[in-house]
This record gives C-alpha cells, sequence and structure tokens, in this order.
C-alpha cells in the first residue's frame, strides 16, 4: 500500500512539475510603506528582464510583519524567499546566522556607494547581510514663517537650549499652535525612538559595558526632565499618546512650530496635497547638547535572504534589481524624482535632478551621517544600535520603560519614579535573560 | 427502545467524533501546559529548556501584573455597568412605534459593525484628541477647557470607546426580549392602573432578567480579552493606567517571542477568566435556572 501510494506521488509530482520546471517563485515579504508598494507596482519590470522567475507577495503592516518573519526565521518555517526587516534585526540574525551574506549582489550593484553609516547597519563582521531599501535619519523640521515673526533664525546645528527657548517662545496656546511636537505614545519604535536618540545627545546610555541598565544615572535624568518640562511648556495637549502619524497631522495642518522627527517626513511635510503648510518648512540637524553627539537616529527598511532557502540566486537578482541604482532611476522615471526610496545611495544626493525637488536632501545626509550604529553614544556601550540596543530582548524592554516615561510626560508619574521603574524593570529583564547575574 | 447491542454499536459509532472533538480541545490545552514549563525564546531557539514553574512565577510576580488585573476588572465591570443601564432604556424606545423605526434601528446597532481598531483609531482622532477633535470644539466652544482624555483619564477614555462599541449588543438582546413580552399582560397592567414606572418594575424587568444574564456572560467573556482599543489608543499607557491582562500578555511574551513565557500568561489569563466566569455564574447565572 505504502509504495503504491508513494509511487503515485511520485508520478504526481512529476507530472506537476514537468512544465514549469524551469520557473522559480519567489515569495516576499514586506512592510506596507508607500515605497514597497510602489516596487510591488514595478515588479513587471523585473520579471520581463527574468522571464524564469516569478514573484509573490505578502505585504503586511509594521508589526504583523515582524511577527510573521521573525517566527518564520526561527522556526525555519521556510515561507519567504525575500524578507523585509528593519536595521534592529540585521545585526541579531546575521549573529545567529539566520540570513545569508549577500557577497553575490552582481557587478553592477556597486556596495561602495552606499551610504557608510547605513552600510555598517547592515553589516556584521564587514559582510553585507541585507541591501537598504530607503533609509532615514532624525531632524527639525519647522516653521520659517513662524521663526520669521518671531525674530528668531534657527541655526544649522541648533542646541537643545535654543531648540527649548524657540518652542516656549513660538507657543500660542489661545491660537492652537505649540511650540514642538515630539512623540510621547509609548512603544519601543514610538517614544523610545526619539528618546533614546535624544539621550544619546545628552551623554545618556542603555546599558554600561557589564549590560548594567543606566536609568538611575545624571544624564537620564537630564534627559527625561529636559523633554517633560519642554513638552509641559511647549507641547500640545495629549503628547502622551502621539506617535509619528499623529505628529504629522498636527504638523501638516499648523498645529507645531517644530517638529523632530524621521527624515522620511520631510517629504510629507513639504508635499502640497497633504500639508497645509508645505511652502513654509524649514529643515536642521537633530539638537544637540555640546557632547559632540546630536539627537539623530538611524533607521533603513532592508531586503535580506533568510539561511536556507533554495532559491537564493533568485533571490539575489531580486534583491539586487529592487536596491540598484537602476531601481532608482526607474521610479524616477515613471514617478518623478520626490517619490524615489530615499537615504541609501551617495550617488543619488549628488543627483541635481533630486536636489532640485528635495530641498532637505542635504540634511538628510548629513543627519545619517551624523548617526554611528556603531558607537552610539558618548561613553562606550555594549550593543549596536542608535535608538535601540540590537539585542532580541529590546522589543519587550524598550516598550515597557517607553510606558513609564509616557507616565511621566501625561504627569501621572514622576520623572523620578518612572526612572526608577523603568530601571527595575530593564534590571529584572536582563537577569531573565542572563545578562547579569 | 433501543438494545444492549444498539447501544454499544451507537456508541461505537460516535466514538471517532468524540476522539476528534477531545483531540481538537486538548491538544492545544496540552502544548500550552507543556510551552509554560519552558525558557523558550523563539530569538533563541537553540536553546530552550525545561524551567519547570519559573515563568509562572515571572509573571505573576511582574509589578505590572496587580494593576493589570485590577483594569482588567474595572474595564469589565464599567463596560457591563454601562451598556445594560444604557441598553434597556435604549430597547424600551426602540420598541416604541415611531416613523422610520428600522432605520433609527440600524443606526443604533451599527457600531458593533465597526471592527475594534477602526472605532479606536476614530475616536481617538476624530472625537477625543484635545486638539482637533470634535469634543475639543465643543468644549472650546461653550468656553470650557477641552479634556485630555487619553492623558488625564485614560482609562475611562478607553471604557467609553469600548461601552459605545458593546452598547448595541445589549440594546440588540434586550430589545428582542421586549418583543418577546405578553402584551395582553401589559394591556392588563394599564388597565389596572398601574404607572408605566410600576409596570417597567415589576413586569418589563423580570422579563428582561433572563436576557440581561446572557449579556452579562456574553460580554464578560470578550470584554477580558479587550485588546485593540488600547494598542490602538494609548498602548497601555501612560504607565500602566490602562494596561489589562490581555495587554500584559502581549507585551510581556509576544513583543519577546518568549512562547513559555507567553504560554505561561495566557493560562493565567484562562485562569483569571474562568474565577470571574465562576462567581458570574452563581451570582446572575441562577436567573438561568428558573
Amino acid at each position: 500500500m505504502k509504495h503504491v501510494l508513494s509511487a503515485l506521488l511520485g508520478a504526481a509530482t512529476l507530472l506537476g512539475s514537468a512544465p514549469s520546471i524551469a520557473q522559480t517563485t519567489l515569495t516576499i515579504a514586506t512592510v506596507n510603506n508607500s515605497d514597497m508598494i510602489r516596487m510591488q507596482a514595478l515588479t513587471n519590470e523585473f520579471t520581463a528582464k527574468n522571464p524564469d522567475i516569478t514573484v509573490k507577495w505578502v505585504t503586511l503592516e509594521e508589526n504583523v510583519l515582524r511577527q510573521r518573519v521573525t517566527t518564520d526565521i526561527a522556526t525555519k518555517g521556510g515561507q519567504f524567499d525575500v524578507l523585509t526587516i528593519g536595521t534592529y534585526e540585521v545585526p541579531i540574525w546575521a549573529k545567529k546566522n539566520w540570513l545569508i551574506p549577500l557577497d553575490n549582489l552582481g557587478p553592477d550593484y556597486d556596495t561602495a556607494d552606499l551610504l557608510p553609516k547605513i552600510r555598517d547597519a547592515v553589516s556584521a563582521s564587514g559582510k553585507l547581510y541585507a541591501a537598504p531599501f530607503y533609509g532615514e535619519s532624525s531632524m527639525v523640521m519647522y516653521r520659517t514663517d513662524l521663526f520669521q515673526k518671531a525674530g528668531l533664525t534657527m541655526p544649522e546645528k541648533p542646541t537643545w537650549d535654543f531648540v527649548i527657548e524657540a518652542a516656549k517662545k513660538l507657543t500660542d496656546k489661545s491660537d492652537g499652535v505649540y511650540g514642538i511636537c515630539l512623540r510621547g505614545k509609548a512603544g519601543w519604535g514610538e517614544n523610545m525612538a526619539f528618546l533614546t536618540a535624544m539621550s544619546n545627545s545628552f551623554g545618556a546610555r542603555w546599558f554600561d559595558e557589564k549590560w548594567q541598565p543606566q536609568f538611575d544615572k545624571p544624564e537620564w535624568k537630564k534627559t527625561l526632565s529636559t523633554y517633560v518640562d519642554l513638552m509641559k511648556a511647549a507641547g500640545p495637549p495629549g503628547a502622551s499618546s502621539n506617535g509619528f502619524n499623529e505628529n504629522l497631522a498636527l504638523f501638516n495642518s499648523g498645529k507645531c512650530a517644530m517638529w523632530i522627527d524621521a527624515t522620511v517626513a520631510a517629504s510629507m511635510v513639504t508635499n502640497p496635497k497633504d500639508s497645509r503648510v508645505a511652502d513654509k518648512v524649514g529643515f536642521a540637524l537633530a539638537p544637540n547638547a555640546g557632547l559632540g553627539k546630536n539627537a539623530n537616529w538611524l533607521w533603513a527598511w532592508n531586503l535580506a535572504i533568510p539561511a536556507g532557502s533554495k532559491k537564493t540566486a533568485a533571490a539575489e537578482k531580486f534583491i539586487a534589481w529592487a536596491t540598484s541604482k537602476d531601481y532608482t532611476k526607474l521610479v524616477a522615471s515613471k514617478e518623478g524624482w520626490a517619490n524615489v526610496p530615499p537615504g541609501t545611495r551617495t550617488s543619488l544626493y549628488q543627483n541635481p535632478e533630486y536636489l532640485k525637488v528635495a530641498p532637505f536632501a542635504k540634511l538628510t545626509l548629513a543627519s545619517i551621517d551624523a548617526a554611528d550604529p556603531n558607537k552610539p553614544t558618548v561613553q562606550p556601550v555594549p550593543y549596536v544600535g542608535v535608538q535601540y540596543a540590537a539585542i532580541p530582548e529590546f522589543q519587550g524592554i524598550g516598550t515597557s520603560v517607553g510606558q513609564q516615561f509616557s507616565a511621566a510626560l501625561a504627569g501621572s508619574s514622576t520623572v523620578d519614579a518612572a526612572l526608577a521603574a523603568a530601571q527595575s524593570a530593564t534590571e529584572r529583564e536582563m537577569k531573565r535573560a542572563g545578562y547579569i547575574k | 427502545m433501543a438494545t444492549e447491542q444498539t447501544q454499544v454499536l451507537g456508541r461505537a459509532l460516535l466514538t471517532p467524533a468524540v476522539a476528534l472533538l477531545f483531540i481538537w480541545m486538548i491538544v492545544p490545552l496540552a502544548m500550552t501546559i507543556y510551552f509554560s514549563t519552558l525558557h523558550y525564546s523563539l530569538l533563541d531557539a537553540e536553546t530552550w529548556s525545561f524551567v519547570g514553574l519559573e515563568n509562572f512565577r515571572y509573571f505573576l510576580t511582574d509589578p505590572a501584573f496587580l494593576t493589570a488585573l485590577r483594569n482588567t476588572l474595572v474595564l469589565v465591570g464599567s463596560v457591563l455597568a454601562i451598556t445594560i443601564l444604557l441598553g434597556t432604556p435604549l430597547a424600551l424606545l426602540l420598541d416604541q412605534q415611531v416613523v422610520g423605526r428600522s432605520v433609527v434601528r440600524l443606526m443604533v446597532i451599527a457600531p458593533f459593525f465597526v471592527m475594534p481598531t477602526v472605532s479606536a483609531l476614530v475616536w481617538k482622532n476624530l472625537l477625543m484628541h484635545p486638539v482637533s477633535g470634535l469634543f475639543a470644539w465643543i468644549a472650546t466652544l461653550v468656553g470650557a477647557t477641552p479634556i485630555d482624555w487619553f492623558n488625564d483619564v485614560p482609562l475611562l477614555a478607553v471604557i467609553l470607546i469600548v461601552a459605545w462599541q458593546w452598547l448595541p449588543f445589549a440594546t440588540l438582546i434586550l430589545l428582542t426580549a421586549l418583543q418577546s413580552q405578553d402584551e395582553e399582560q401589559k394591556e392588563a397592567a394599564e388597565m389596572d392602573g398601574a404607572s408605566a414606572v410600576s409596570t417597567f418594575i415589576y413586569l418589563t424587568l423580570p422579563h428582561l432578567a433572563r436576557p440581561i444574564t446572557v449579556v452579562i456572560l456574553i460580554e464578560t467573556i470578550f470584554l477580558l480579552t479587550v485588546f485593540a482599543e488600547i494598542f490602538v489608543t494609548t498602548g497601555g499607557g501612560p504607565g500602566l493606567a490602562t494596561t489589562n491582562i490581555a495587554f500584559l500578555i502581549y507585551q510581556q511574551a509576544l513583543v519577546q517571542y518568549d512562547v513559555g513565557n507567553a504560554s505561561a500568561g495566557g493560562l493565567v489569563a484562562v485562569v483569571i477568566a474562568n474565577i470571574v466566569a465562576f462567581f458570574l455564574v452563581r451570582i446572575v447565572g441562577r436567573n438561568l435556572e428558573a
């Protein structure tokens, strides 16, 4: 019986696969950001050049994508041939040998053209483990008209003192204009992304070299109290539930004089279709406290190949296509230069056509250059990553610390209590994970 | 009048179905119990080990656990109270003969069909937003300071959103019950000169006891696991103000991909749900037996 069955099965497999023997189907998991949706629409250009490859997309929201991809790769599920992952995952997964190093992206790929900071962020021990699709840092976006009216000039490299003073001066609560909008919603990728970047500029760090949490140190106290005081004096009401999208809406409707957030927001606040203040936006580097670090972060969405994929060659072909200079040109020819994925290649920032339509290009590049995932803070740290620590435990820790900090912002907890709670929660988690005894 | 043979045959024929149901139920439960005794993180899958009750100890000693438990009970209790106290008069109103009754009913029931994430977004950004929300606009119209809902009264804000979603459910069940009420009895009461209030207290309310019990039981089951509304609006914060058990499990376990801890948390939640259900059935379940 068994023999008959397996013989039948074998025959069926042979019959089924015979006509499509040369076809490779790539299953690609990606995030539902506009740049990736655009890539999906342009897939035909890739398959036209590579008739032996068909592409199947699995497009998901960021959190769901992260869960699906992590579960798949951790259980060796093999559902996907190409993964879209953030800079947070790359060093962790590379260390676990969950990713294939991208050595064969072809002679035209031009690895040297990748922005050095982004290339560092997606490399481990000198090898590229993911190819950046778009990258970002953080910067100050501000209203030139309000600054002019108040007689203020934004320096190109503002200090926190200046930002605080300007924010207080520009706040006009009766008119519904707030000096500064910052993230307050709890989450490791929400308020903690901003606060960690900010803490770097104040000389704070998450852990010392022995993985001991540092929330009981004066640098963190200074970071958090500065943030809370600033938001109380010049922030919008309800800030403790504001994330990227909420602040974008506030800024675009003219309610914020300044907003410090991702550089990718620059093209959204200057787009007259979405923004009421499109022609009145200026840009500056993220603030510093004179310690040599700006409140910059560094992030990129990247394409990578999971270890154990049986379609490596086709996957490499696709990745090389989607992250190449030619892809940028393709998007520009179809949708205009303003819509090309930013933040990954030096050549884009030397392209006069791009610089003409993107007034924020120069500062985006400067901001990305200012962030260093391998040396994120003033003092030495045992982890990689600017606005996160690239250890598996960080997502959970970051989110619970973020909750404590949002309580301090909401006023339902004090700065000291929030820091003490953050310290003990982080210690507890790090002990459980075995980093500290 | 089954003979012994047909009885045996009947049982034998039932066995596959029963066995299937049993496996259906027991395998996931057994897996969860098994995983809850492991130190098993998806991100460190190679080094799993048996740790006994360590995961439970870790979950239960979490400083956030008691707050989350309290928030869960407050949330469930408040929403139950609001939906029943408002649902009954609403059902009474909808039971009246008015012009366009079917349209009105549809409108009242509509919130129940809005996805939790969507309604949370709408409430957060269009209604309760302290700068651009409708409530803030009304408050400034009458010269009051807008309430900063998710900052100052976050749990109340979540309760209002969830109650808004579940009010139609309570109304619908109660309305159905009202329509099965004996009209002749009501007419008799009217002829005897009973006031509307006493008709309601002595006739309608006892009639509604059973549907109210059903509403309480069903809503409790779903309200114990409220998650989307919290995730979208406050992310469990500020602080722990809106963290319930479901959100705590998500945050402690799923964000970390910690299978062991997640299983332990899940089992704790099952136990809590059973305790709540036990007391609920004892308190209100008697109505069902009548």
